[in-house]
């Protein structure tokens, strides 16, 4: 059987609120960390908020709409990120939200390795038919990560969000299950 | 020039309004009983719901728009006779972004086809763009709702997304569409019709 929770650079873990709190209030520090994972406008949160929010996906985490999981490197077993399954069971499909909090991790190859467990776990103990994201053109990084992992471009709401008085694209990607299986293939696994 | 003479509401036939607590529940409760339309409206499971369930769900939604001030709904009646045949709402607004998404349904069978779903179109993007100054419109279709994809193109939406295999029924994957239509494609297109 494959390990689920292990990949080459990093692995999943449970969602530890005081350890995700601390780290997170650094982070959105980062007002270029959260302009990459979401267009709604950035905030400042208590640390108590955070751990609240922490406290209960650490909870819900395995109600059966959304997976909460937080990545740790494999060198260090430092806490780097995170990511959300969000489910829907009926049309067999889960949404995929993923973050790495400090800069200094970003480009490593984290991300995609992260991605890679991420579709493992859909697929291979979810048993799902598709995963989907969204991601906005300003993050080349995170588009060139996806499509290293198999995720095709299935289009762009034109000029949907607004930063610093642009208009810019969000980029809806997709991949199903038997394309995943396909590359898996191909990796000779 | 300014237009508020033109009302905001009003169509050839039909008019957009509130929900009536006591006389809605029990129309909207029949059309659910109507596989067809609930699956054209949304990607949940069809089923029958109850008017007094109905009735809780208008109660909620009236929370939601007075809370969350990201919503705008509205009942479509005739202008006739005041009856209800549809619905409607501009939801999930994202203020900042000025973008937000369209939703529309004519309940009965034998209200549609009659270009009620057109003139109710009509009035929803004159209020998406024009009173609520939204920047962009977005709509979500399955690609069997073959009716709100030619009324969609007929408003000048473009198909922006096409979400492959993403939804099941009838033992089959579908695709699932994202429109989109910008304040100026639809100033531009308003401008084309009238001359």
């Amino acid at each position: 059987m494959k390990d689920l929770f292990r990949g080459e650079l990093v692995r999943l873990t449970l969602v530890e609120p005081e350890t995700g709190a601390k780290a997170a209030i650094l982070w959105q520090r980062d007002s270029e960390f959260q302009r990459l994972l979401d267009n709604s406008p950035a905030q400042s949160n208590s640390e108590k908020k955070i751990r609240e929010g922490f406290e209960k996906d650490a909870e819900n985490g395995f109600k059966p709409e959304r997976y909460v999981f937080s990545v740790r490197t494999l060198a260090e077993d430092r806490f780097i990120g995170f990511f959300s399954i969000w489910l829907d069971l009926i049309h067999s499909e889960a949404w995929v939200g993923l973050g790495i909090g400090a800069r200094e991790d970003w480009s490593k190859g984290y991300g995609t390795d992260m991605m890679k467990l991420c579709q493992q776990y859909v697929f291979c103990e979810l048993s799902l038919e598709r995963l989907s994201l969204g991601l906005f053109a300003y993050n080349p990084r995170a588009l060139r990560s996806y499509e290293r992992c198999g995720f095709r471009l299935e289009g762009r709401t034109r000029m949907d969000t607004m930063r610093e008085g642009n208009r810019v694209d969000s980029l809806w990607m997709g991949i199903l299950r038997e394309e995943w299986l396909q590359l898996q293939e191909g990796d000779g696994k | 020039m300014l237009d508020i003479q033109t009302q905001l509401f009003e169509s050839q036939d039909l008019r957009l309004g509130p929900i009536d607590h006591e006389k809605d529940p029990e129309i909207e409760s029949r059309w659910t009983h109507d596989s067809e339309f609930m699956r054209l409206m949304d990607t949940n499971p069809a089923r029958p719901v109850s008017a007094a369930v109905i009735k809780k769900q208008y109660e909620k939604l009236e929370k939601q728009v007075e809370e969350n001030k990201n919503l705008f709904h509205f009942m479509i009646r005739t202008k006739a006779d005041e009856r209800l045949i549809g619905k409607a709402a501009i939801q999930w607004i994202e203020w900042t972004n000025g973008n937000a998404f369209l939703r529309l349904g004519i309940g009965s069978a034998d209200d549609r086809r009659k270009g009620y779903g057109a003139q109710a179109l009509h009035l929803l993007l004159r209020f998406a763009f024009a009173e609520l100054n939204l920047f962009r419109l977005s709509a979500i279709v399955p690609e069997y709702n073959e009716a709100a994809v030619a009324l969609l193109h007929r408003f000048g939406f473009v198909q922006e997304v096409c979400r492959r295999s993403a939804l099941e029924r009838d033992g089959r994957r579908w695709d699932l569409y994202v429109f989109g239509l910008l304040r100026d494609e639809w100033q531009n297109g308003a401008r084309a019709r009238e001359e």
